[in-house]
């Protein structure tokens, strides 16, 4: 799914200069303490550590100040968007989705950095 | 993508959940990989030697599974991740786990109260065709045959409870 996401990035015109991949919260956490990104996407369900636990880490992570975090899952009730939005996730795309889905949803939450 | 009106996990005939199994997939394969999927009879299951699954806990327990050659599954790869055909090797797993998730997801968002109320594990893939599968399904399980590029698949939806 990982190279899917990046492959729609691109389709969708982002520069994606440099992608940092985990396959799980805990992973993630491990990437982000090493490196600086200007935004996460994240599945809620993953081994280990799930998102909605990943993003709740988020603010005692110094690298992860003011980066948008988007959501891309299957999960698609509304408890599990309201929960990540309430977490502070900027973004939600229910998968499946199409290229153009998700250049709307992940463009505007970065600002002018695509 | 919306719910189905009518279809309730609590529903006591499981058979009524065929057409949303069906439809849940022609979604998934229309919008990721831009393939419309044709309806197809039962295919001799020895065909079949890639085959991906998800299991599903809460309000609805069971096994979801992706069945299809591994022509089918490279060309799954291909059309995802947007390489050459001949050139797919391991991701070939990821890509048709990825499939069986979200066939699995999007099926359960067609359901009311399965959405939340039912769990997905994430996807486990078996290459070969030389096994035996024991469940303890209740019942017996739903299935649906299609065709992707002209290549025999099978998604099953094993329930235990």
């Amino acid at each position: 799914m990982r190279k899917i996401v990046e492959r729609s990035l691109r389709q969708a015109g982002l520069d994606l200069s440099k992608v940092s991949e985990a396959g799980n919260g805990a992973e993630a956490l491990s990437v982000l303490a090493d490196h600086q990104v200007d935004l996460i996407l994240c599945d809620i369900n993953m081994p280990v550590m799930d998102g909605l636990e990943f993003i709740k880490q988020l603010p005692g992570v110094a690298n992860a100040k003011g980066v948008p975090v988007v959501m891309i899952t299957t999960e698609g009730s509304e408890s599990h968007v309201v929960q990540a939005l309430s977490l502070g996730a900027r973004g939600y795309i229910r998968k499946p989705f199409t290229p153009d889905q998700v250049k709307e949803h992940v463009i505007p939450v970065l600002g002018g950095k695509s | 993508m919306k719910s189905a009106h009518g279809a309730h996990a609590a529903t006591a005939d499981h058979a009524v959940w065929i057409p949303l199994l069906e439809v849940s997939t022609r979604e998934v394969f229309e919008l990721m990989l831009s393939s419309e999927l044709t309806s197809s009879q039962n295919v001799a299951p020895a065909t079949l030697d890639v085959t991906a699954m998800v299991g599903l806990a809460g309000q609805l327990c069971g096994v979801l599974s992706v069945r299809c050659g591994s022509r089918a599954a490279a060309l799954m790869t291909s059309k995802m991740l947007g390489v050459d055909v001949d050139q797919v090797g391991p991701e070939m797993s990821d890509a048709l786990g990825e499939v069986c998730n979200m066939v699995a997801g999007n099926f359960k968002n067609k359901i009311s109260g399965l959405a939340e109320g039912c769990m997905l594990s994430p996807p486990t893939v078996i290459t070969g065709n030389d096994y035996s599968l024991h469940s303890q399904a209740e019942e017996p399980g739903l299935e649906v045959h299609m065709l992707f590029e002209n290549m025999p698949m099978t998604i099953s939806l094993q329930i235990q409870a």
